[in-house]
């Protein structure tokens, strides 16, 4: 592998996973969910709004769950498939899916960790089954965008800088 | 790892300032925040000791506008420079899309190059990445003080080339930055030899920053193709 893998998605696992994520939200009464790449690059969010900026929150979820997977391995862990972050008012649990991507969930009072952890074991069993096939589907070597190595292309390219 | 979403139009690349301790890395990115229009970027987040040494990593989101009908989006990341940091230090680099690495160009600096070049070659080799062949540009920073070393001899210790032995690459081609000299070519010996784009900076003053995040995007974008 030359360089780094990349992933895409169609408008259809897009759809797919939002009703997932949607469905969750609605049997577990958590406050939002988000859904994070590896790389700290938001995938979808459902819920309330974020108040806070969804980017700077996924860059630091990624490095997070990076941290604690060498955590886990200095103690002879493969991994933490699950993190929880406990606050006064609001807490969010983390669970890996598909070792690609985190599911992030928001939640204050109004659930119990209980029920997240239960609920999110399920959805991230779905969400892994449709990743997989996803990634199995449009491979996850670099995807070529079409258009992109033309003159046009790199015109505009320049343009953005002035 | 570009992340290129379809329903929404976007692509986000993860860009990655690499080099030796208080090169000049969080102040590429500072220079970057303090420029962009507010409405095209995000918060500069920054992970550092009461020191304001990078403790993991900071961060700063940018678009940079639409290309082919896509919003480019690029998320610039650097590292903690220090040799004791190299764990949180290698996990920045996962899934990166392109690599700036920031030198310093004082002369007492080149031995702290030379081993962040090398720490960079090697925690890219243990994902399985090869940096001869994904976005890499090498940027000479801190050009002001009178203690710079000359481009040729930074050059010669952290950018000699690597060879190229794709034989449809076998073709010169001009360094834009440097009139006469080459980012392609081919050794008397009749080996083909590449290396990264270089910028000079002085990234206090903003000199060359620009430049060099215009160098690796185009880059990564072309890469797209």
């Amino acid at each position: 592998m030359p360089g780094a893998s990349s992933w895409s998605f169609q408008e259809s696992d897009f759809k797919a996973i939002s009703e997932r994520m949607n469905a969750l939200l609605r049997e577990t009464n958590v406050k939002s969910l988000l859904l994070v790449d590896r790389t700290g690059q938001v995938v979808a969010n459902v819920g309330e709004p974020p108040t806070f900026d969804p980017q700077a929150f996924a860059s630091l979820t990624a490095a997070d769950f990076s941290a604690n997977d060498q955590l886990a391995k200095m103690i002879g862990e493969h991994e933490f498939s699950s993190l929880f972050h406990q606050g006064e008012k609001e807490s969010m649990y983390l669970a890996d899916v598909a070792h690609r991507v985190i599911l992030v969930a928001l939640f204050d009072n109004r659930t119990t960790l209980g029920m997240v952890r239960l609920k999110v074991k399920t959805t991230v069993e779905e969400l892994t089954r449709l990743f997989e096939a996803m990634f199995s589907r449009t491979g996850t070597e670099q995807p070529k965008l079409e258009g992109f190595a033309s003159q046009e292309a790199e015109d505009e390219i320049d343009k953005l800088f002035g | 790892m570009s992340m290129i979403n379809y329903a929404s139009r976007e692509i986000n690349c993860k860009l990655v300032y690499y080099g030796p301790g208080l090169g000049g890395k969080t102040t590429n990115l500072e220079h970057v925040f303090g420029k962009v229009n507010p409405a095209a970027r995000g918060k500069l987040i920054s992970l550092a000791t009461e020191t304001e040494r990078t403790l993991f990593f900071d961060f700063l989101p940018v678009d940079l506008g639409t290309v082919r009908g896509f919003k480019t989006r690029f998320h610039l990341y650097t590292v903690p420079g220090q040799v004791y940091y190299n764990a949180s230090r290698k996990l920045i680099l996962k899934g990166v899309d392109g690599v700036v690495f920031v030198a310093d160009s004082q002369m007492e600096r080149m031995e702290a190059n030379i081993e962040s070049m090398q720490n960079l070659y090697d925690n890219m080799a243990e994902y399985g990445y090869d940096l001869t062949r994904i976005p890499f540009v090498v940027q000479y920073n801190k050009r002001d003080l009178p203690n710079a070393a000359p481009v040729k001899d930074l050059q010669a210790q952290l950018n000699p080339g690597w060879p190229v032995t794709d034989e449809a690459r076998h073709k010169i081609v001009p360094d834009p930055g440097f009139p006469g000299e080459h980012l392609l070519w081919q050794l008397p010996t009749g080996e083909w030899v590449e290396r990264a784009p270089v910028h000079e900076a002085v990234a206090v003053k903003g000199d060359g920053v620009f430049d060099t995040l215009k160098t690796v995007s185009k880059l990564v974008l072309k890469s797209l193709g």
